[in-house]
């Protein structure tokens, strides 16, 4: 009966439904647009450094510390026999790590250089351009962030100077052949990329490497006892720790952006049963309990969000799944400052956040019916029926 | 057998003003009986709204005792409260208080999907409501769409639709011209002789006054004086 009756009510009060329902729809729409780009942004900055960085996962030497780069003159060596045999197989490559310093129009610059197969294809970097020219000097790939802030174009020379395996500095000429645009900072900033042959031969440290990356999708039999084994989740947990660094805030952003749909939901929800006292009244007068009225108004504030997500998904549908698939793009280049954010951002949603969104704002919806319908039938059915104001 | 609808003994009405109590009804005595058509007569302030909403169980007395239908109102839950108006009574308001969303159709109906009355049951009585009160042609309409003659029609045929055993009107005609008010009159006269319902009426219409057939007056808050008009006056 009061599903019937709550129904009628929400169809006869054909504006003031309209206008409820649309801000819920509204409200929906923008927590999900909002927190669906916010998932998008991560999760794409964690397919980016899977894509150019990691692939299937690596091995490095035991020595090997990427957040430490005086590590990098002792993590060097052949590689062992299994993961010689991946990368002969072409499933995987070599990388050789080395500081050096590079004097870009006569600056002294620190930069880590690091030897790369020109014909890899396991992870998205342009190498093959270290193919380029061959004039004597040394081939050198860098990204956008570092020719900015080097100053160096494509054709620039620039002296590299390196300790060879046998402690011995020596020094050579190097030529910008290509310079790369990546949305992963940790390619490019501070980095010089080399061919690996070339690489061996400056530092002395033939058939040698400090890390091998292999082909994703490889199921992995290898146990190299001698190097170790690092896999995607490994590798993603610097990435796996900001993302989890950063809940706090993507939950105060929800929170944020909840209560702001609260309060919309919560004026126009108040307003129109504030409205209804006197219909309250008539209802109690004609012998409608108050618990009755509560649920009754309670129910309308349901159907309103059920009716709501209908719109939500009618109207507001097509807008999410247009951007879902083109992306919205970002004016502002955020590599600069240590971000991998991408040009083009493409908002995820996912399941749990459409159910937790819808649950929440169904329950938010709810709550605003409940408590000013409860509060209408305390007062006296004689007040209710004056269209008294409540206290 | 006793044919009594309403039994009120030195009912006393109080409500808070500020810090003090303003005593809206006092030393209220009266019976009413079955098939009565009773007005509650006096100037505005006098108690007889509140007298009303006393006896409809909207309001609470603060002493003495109020029966209706049989049952102690100073002593009953709200839902018991809300039991009894559901089933056996109906209310016209003065401002009508129809719902504006629903048609005319379905505010007659209210009371009975209020009751439980199965659908096949609700159209065949809410038809003979509206009928009864002449609004079969605005059925669908919606009381935004109505004259106010015909919104008190519409709440006419609501208070009756579930035939109860009394039926409370504050002040009924109050927003409608001559015209009308005597036409409401003569349909509530009509219900009156072909129901059982007894009606009673707050009001200080003087143009309804000679459609009662009995007018309890009041004073600031006391009744002065009871007069049945085929009868002799009975003063108090």
């Amino acid at each position: 009966m009061l599903f019937n009756i709550a129904l009628k009510n929400l169809l006869g009060a054909r504006l003031r439904t309209l206008l409820n329902v649309f801000v819920t729809a509204f409200s929906f729409f923008i927590i999900l647009f909002m927190l669906g780009m916010y998932d998008g942004m991560l999760q794409h900055a964690k397919n980016v450094t899977i894509d150019t960085e990691i692939a299937g996962g690596a091995f490095w030497h035991p020595e090997y510390d990427p957040l430490d780069p005086m590590s990098y003159e002792d993590s060097h060596s052949n590689l062992p026999q299994d993961i010689q045999a991946l990368v002969d197989e072409k499933k995987a490559f070599p990388v050789l790590v080395s500081q050096v310093s590079i004097y870009p129009g006569g600056r002294i610059m620190p930069a880590i250089l690091k030897g790369i197969p020109p014909d890899q294809n396991i992870v998205n970097m342009p190498t093959e351009a270290l193919l380029g020219i061959n004039d004597g000097t040394i081939p050198v790939l860098i990204g956008k962030g570092m020719a900015r802030d080097s100053k160096l174009k494509v054709g620039d020379s620039f002296t590299i100077r390196w300790m060879d395996a046998d402690k011995t500095y020596d020094a050579d000429e190097g030529t910008i052949i290509y310079i790369m645009d990546t949305e992963n900072f940790k390619l490019d900033m501070g980095h010089i990329w080399v061919p690996l042959n070339i690489a061996q031969s400056m530092l002395e440290m033939k058939e040698e490497a400090t890390y091998v990356t292999y082909a994703a999708g490889i199921t992995n039999d290898i146990n190299s006892k001698q190097w170790i084994h690092r896999d995607v989740n490994y590798l993603v947990q610097d990435m796996e720790a900001i993302i989890e660094a950063d809940k706090p805030g993507a939950q105060i952003m929800f929170m944020i952006l909840l209560a702001l749909a609260a309060m919309g939901i919560f004026n126009a929800q108040v307003l129109s049963i504030f409205r209804r006292g006197k219909e309250i009244g008539t209802l109690m007068a004609l012998g409608m309990t108050r618990s009755r009225v509560v649920g009754l108004f309670t129910m309308e504030g349901g159907l309103n969000a059920v009716l709501a997500t209908i719109m939500m998904i009618i109207l507001f549908g097509p807008i999410l799944w247009y951007f879902g698939v083109e992306g919205i793009p970002l004016p502002i280049d955020y590599s600069e400052m240590g971000l991998i954010i991408a040009k083009r951002l493409i908002p995820i949603y996912s399941i749990g956040l459409i159910v937790s969104t819808m649950s929440l704002v169904s329950i938010i919806v709810l709550i605003v019916s409940y408590i000013p319908s409860r509060k209408i039938t305390h007062m006296k059915p004689t007040d209710a029926l004056r269209g008294k104001a409540i206290a | 057998m006793d044919n009594t609808v309403v039994s009120i003994t030195n009912l006393l009405k109080k409500f808070p003003v500020g810090g003090d109590f303003f005593t809206a009804l006092k030393d209220v005595n009266l019976v009413l009986n079955e098939g009565e058509f009773v007005g509650l007569v006096g100037p505005s302030g006098s108690g007889k709204t509140t007298l009303l909403n006393v006896i409809g169980g909207l309001d609470s007395p603060t002493e003495g005792s109020v029966h209706v239908l049989g049952r102690a109102m100073d002593n009953t839950s709200h839902n018991e409260r809300a039991s009894l108006r559901r089933k056996n009574m109906g209310f016209i308001f003065q401002s009508y208080n129809l719902l504006p969303v629903y048609t005319v159709f379905e505010n007659v109906e209210l009371p009975l999907i209020l009751n439980n009355i199965e659908p096949e049951k609700r159209e065949k009585l809410v038809s003979e409501a509206i009928e009864s009160v002449g609004l079969s042609h605005r059925r669908n309409a919606k009381p935004t769409t109505l004259s106010g003659g015909e919104c008190q029609r519409t709440a006419i045929a609501r208070a009756i639709v579930h035939q109860p055993a009394l039926i409370l009107a504050d002040e009924p005609t109050a927003n409608l011209d001559a015209e009308n008010s005597h036409h409401i009159m003569n349909i509530l006269v009509e219900l009156n002789n072909n129901l059982t319902s007894s009606f009673v009426f707050a009001t200080h219409d003087e143009k309804i006054m000679g459609y009662l057939k009995r007018m309890v007056y009041l004073e600031d808050g006391k009744i002065v004086k009871d007069e049945s008009i085929n009868k002799k006056s009975t003063r108090k």
